[in-house]
C-alpha cells in the first residue's frame, strides 16, 4: 500500500535542535531527516514536543540551538511565510480555519502562493489578472473536490462539522502548494470512516509526490501508513525506524506504557 | 446587494445637480463626498486589514498642504539653502499630494507594522501630531496659524486645449463624484483580488495566513500606501475646493469623523463608507436649524453609539442580511443544487481512482 520509497536526498533535515521555554526543555537535542517522497510520522506521548518541533521547522518558533535544512538550505531566521514560500507548509493541531469566510474563499486564500498578479493590472482590471483569477477559482474547486468538501463551498469555514473543518485546514495547506506537508494530528476527532477516507487522501497526496511529516496519536493509522516513524519522548528522540521496528522497540513500549514497565 | 446598485447610485448622484441648485446643499454634498473619500481610504486599513489608524487625518492634511503649496508656489530656506518652487497646475499638485501621502503611508507602515495593534494606533496618532506641529511652526512654508489662503481651484485641460477653472459648486461636485467612483472601483478591484484576500486573511487569523505564505508586512504596508494616497487625494480636493487651509485641518476630530463614518456604515464593506459618509455628511443639513455645531457633535456621537449598539457590524452588512433573508429559498436551492452536483462530481472522481 505504501508508495515506494525512493532513496533520495533528504528534503528536510533537523539538526541538533533544542527548544527551551525558560526552565522547561521542550526539545533537548533532536536530529532526524525526511527524504523526498517519504511519509514519516513523528509520534510521542502528550507534551513530548511534537508540535514544538513543527513550530521550529516552519519558522513559528526560534530554536534555542540547532537548525533546520530544507533541500540543503538552512531555514534559520526565515519568517513563517517565507518558509511556506519555499514549499514547506504545515497544518495546526488546534483546528484553524478562517471561520467567518466561506470554505471556497478559505481555499482561495490558501492559493495565495500560486499567483503573483501585478498590482497595476489588478487595479486596472486587466484581462491577464482576470484570467489568473478564473484559473485560481478552478484550482480551488479542484482542491475542494480532492479533499471532499466541495459540497460545502459556500458555507462559512467555522460552520462546518468538526471533521470537515480539519479537512478544510488540510485543503488550505494543500492550496499553498507544499512540497513537504506537515500535518499536526489531522485525524484527531474524526470517526473511523472519516479517518479511512483521510488515509486515502494521504495516499493520493503521496502519489502527487508530496513528502509528508505526520504527527498523530492514532497508532493503527500511523503504523499502516508510515514509511518510517520517529518517536519523541520528553523532547528526545528515543527511536527512529520502520513501523515494525518501532512496534517492537522496548524503549518505545516503555514510553507508551509508562516508566514502570522498564523496571518490571 | 444587487451588483448594479453602485451604478444606479452613481447615476442618481450624477443627476443631483440637475435639480438641486441650492448652493448650500451642493456645498454640503461636496464636503460630504470629500470626507466619504477619506473614509473609504481609512476603511481599507481599518476594515480590511483590521488596523486602526487614529492619525488618518495626517494623510489628508499632507495631501492638502502639498497640493496647495505646489499650486501656489513657495520659497523656503532649508539648512541654509534656498528652495523656490514655481506654481504648478493644481492637478499636478493633487497628484503630488497623493504621492507624498502614499509615501508617508509607506514609512508609517514600515515603522509601525513590526508590532501591530495598539502600537500602530499610537504611532499613527503621534505621526498626525508631529505633522500638525510642523504645519503650525514652519511658518515660512505654511504660514503657520495664519493659514494658507488663495489656493487656486482645480483646472481641467492642457496647454493646447486651454484650461477650464472649476469655480462653481456643481463642477466641484462632479470632480469629487468622479474621484469617489474611481476610488470605489479601485478599492473593489483591490479587495476582491488576491491582494485584498491576503489583507482579510491577516485580519481574520494572522497565524493561519502566514502559514500559507501571506507576508504580513507586504500587505499591511501596501494597504497603508493605498490608504494614505487616497486620503491625500481627498485632502487635496478639499484644499482646492475650500481654497484656504490652516493647521486646524489636522485636528483629531477629523480623524474621528472618518472613523465614525466607517464604523457606522460598516467596516470592511465597500459601500459602508459611502453610506456612513452620506449620513454624517448630510446630518448637518437636517440639524442646523435646530442646534448649534457643538450640540451636533454630541448628537453624532450619540447616533454612532446607537447605531453600533443596534447594528454592531454597521448599516451595510445589516442591509445585506435583509436582502439575503428576503429571498432565502431561491438562494439555498441554488447553492444546494450546485453543491450536490459538485459532490456528485467529486464522488465520481473518487470512484475512478
Ligand atoms: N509557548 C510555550 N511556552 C512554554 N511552554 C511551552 C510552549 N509550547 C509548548 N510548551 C511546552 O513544551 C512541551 C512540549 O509541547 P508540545 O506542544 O510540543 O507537545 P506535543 O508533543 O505536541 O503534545 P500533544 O501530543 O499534547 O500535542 C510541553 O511541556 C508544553 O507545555
Ligand atoms: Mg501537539
Amino acid at each position: 500500500m505504501n508508495a515506494q520509497v525512493q532513496v533520495s536526498a533528504p528534503i528536510l533535515a533537523v539538526e541538533h535542535v533544542a527548544v527551551h521555554f525558560g526552565g522547561l526543555i521542550a526539545i533537548s537535542d533532536m536530529s532526524f531527516e525526511v527524504r523526498e517522497g517519504e511519509l514519516v510520522s513523528l509520534i510521542g506521548p502528550n507534551g513530548a514536543g511534537k508540535t514544538t518541533a513543527f513550530n521550529v521547522i516552519t519558522g513559528f518558533q526560534k530554536p534555542t540551538k540547532g537548525r533546520v535544512l530544507f533541500r540543503g538550505n538552512a531555514l534559520s531566521g526565515l519568517k513563517p511565510h517565507e518558509v511556506a514560500g519555499l514549499g514547506l507548509v504545515r497544518t495546526f493541531q488546534r483546528t484553524s480555519v478562517f471561520d467567518k469566510i466561506s470554505v471556497f474563499e478559505n481555499v482561495l486564500i490558501g492559493l495565495h502562493r500560486r499567483t503573483a498578479p501585478s498590482l497595476l493590472g489588478t487595479l486596472l482590471g486587466l484581462p491577464r489578472e482576470r484570467k489568473a483569477e478564473e484559473e485560481l477559482r478552478e484550482q480551488a474547486w479542484e482542491i475542494l473536490r480532492l479533499v471532499g468538501i466541495a459540497h460545502e463551498a459556500d458555507e462559512p469555514g467555522g460552520s462546518l462539522p468538526y471533521g470537515d473543518q480539519r479537512l478544510l485546514g488540510v485543503a488550505l495547506a494543500l492550496a499553498a502548494e507544499p512540497q513537504a506537508l506537515l500535518l499536526d494530528e489531522p485525524v484527531s476527532g474524526m470517526n473511523a470512516s472519516e479517518t479511512a477516507r483521510f488515509v486515502e487522501l494521504l495516499n493520493r497526496l503521496r502519489a502527487k509526490g508530496i513528502t509528508i511529516l505526520l504527527v498523530e496519536h492514532d497508532m493503527p493509522m500511523v503504523m499502516g501508513i508510515s514509511d518510517r516513524i520517529v518517536v519523541l519522548n520528553y523532547g528526545r528522540i528515543i527511536a527512529n525506524g520502520s513501523p515494525s521496528m518501532i512496534q517492537n522497540d522496548p524503549d518505545v513500549i516503555a514510553a507508551y506504557l509508562g516508566g514502570g514497565v522498564k523496571h518490571a | 446587494m444587487n451588483r448594479y446598485f453602485p451604478l444606479v447610485a452613481l447615476v442618481f448622484f450624477a443627476a443631483v445637480p440637475l435639480w438641486l441648485q441650492d448652493q448650500y446643499y451642493l456645498h454640503t454634498l461636496v464636503v460630504a463626498g470629500i470626507f466619504m473619500l477619506a473614509a473609504m481610504s481609512l476603511n481599507l486599513l481599518l476594515g480590511y486589514t483590521g488596523q486602526l489608524s487614529l492619525g488618518h487625518v495626517a494623510f489628508f492634511g499632507i495631501g492638502a498642504y502639498v497640493s496647495a503649496l505646489t499650486s501656489l508656489g513657495f520659497d523656503v530656506t532649508v539648512f541654509g539653502r534656498q528652495i523656490s518652487v514655481e506654481p504648478w497646475p493644481p492637478f499636478l499638485g493633487l497628484l503630488l499630494g497623493m504621492a507624498t501621502a502614499g509615501l508617508c503611508g509607506y514609512l508609517i507602515g514600515k515603522l509601525a507594522f513590526r508590532v501591530r495593534g495598539a502600537y500602530f494606533v499610537i504611532v499613527t496618532i503621534s505621526f498626525a501630531e508631529v505633522v500638525r506641529l510642523v504645519a503650525l511652526n514652519w511658518v515660512d512654508l505654511t504660514n503657520g496659524p495664519l493659514a494658507l489662503p488663495g489656493i487656486p481651484p482645480l483646472t481641467l485641460g492642457f496647454e493646447w486645449t486651454g484650461y477650464v477653472t472649476l469655480w462653481g459648486k456643481a463642477e466641484n461636485y462632479y470632480v469629487v463624484l468622479v474621484f469617489i467612483a474611481l476610488a470605489y472601483l479601485l478599492m473593489k478591484r483591490l479587495v476582491q483580488s488576491p491582494y485584498g484576500r491576503a489583507m482579510i486573511a491577516l485580519r481574520e487569523n494572522e497565524t493561519l495566513a502566514v502559514s500559507v505564505g501571506v507576508s504580513v508586512t507586504k500587505y499591511l504596508v501596501l494597504a497603508a500606501v493605498v490608504s494614505g494616497a487616497v486620503a491625500g487625494l481627498a485632502g487635496g480636493l478639499y484644499a482646492h475646493y475650500i481654497q484656504i487651509i490652516d493647521p486646524m485641518i489636522f485636528m483629531f476630530l477629523n480623524t474621528v469623523t472618518m472613523v465614525i463614518i466607517v464604523i457606522t456604515g460598516g467596516k470592511g464593506t465597500l459601500a459602508g463608507p459611502v453610506v456612513g459618509g452620506l449620513i454624517f455628511g448630510l446630518a448637518p443639513v437636517f440639524l442646523r436649524n435646530y442646534v448649534g455645531p457643538e450640540v451636533q457633535w454630541i448628537l453624532y456621537g450619540c447616533l454612532m453609539i446607537l447605531i453600533v449598539f443596534i447594528l454592531p457590524q454597521g448599516i451595510v452588512p445589516e442591509i445585506e442580511r435583509w436582502f439575503n433573508r428576503a429571498k432565502p429559498d431561491r438562494r439555498n436551492d441554488a447553492a444546494g443544487q450546485e453543491g450536490s452536483s459538485v459532490l456528485a462530481l467529486a464522488r465520481s472522481g473518487r470512484a475512478n481512482h
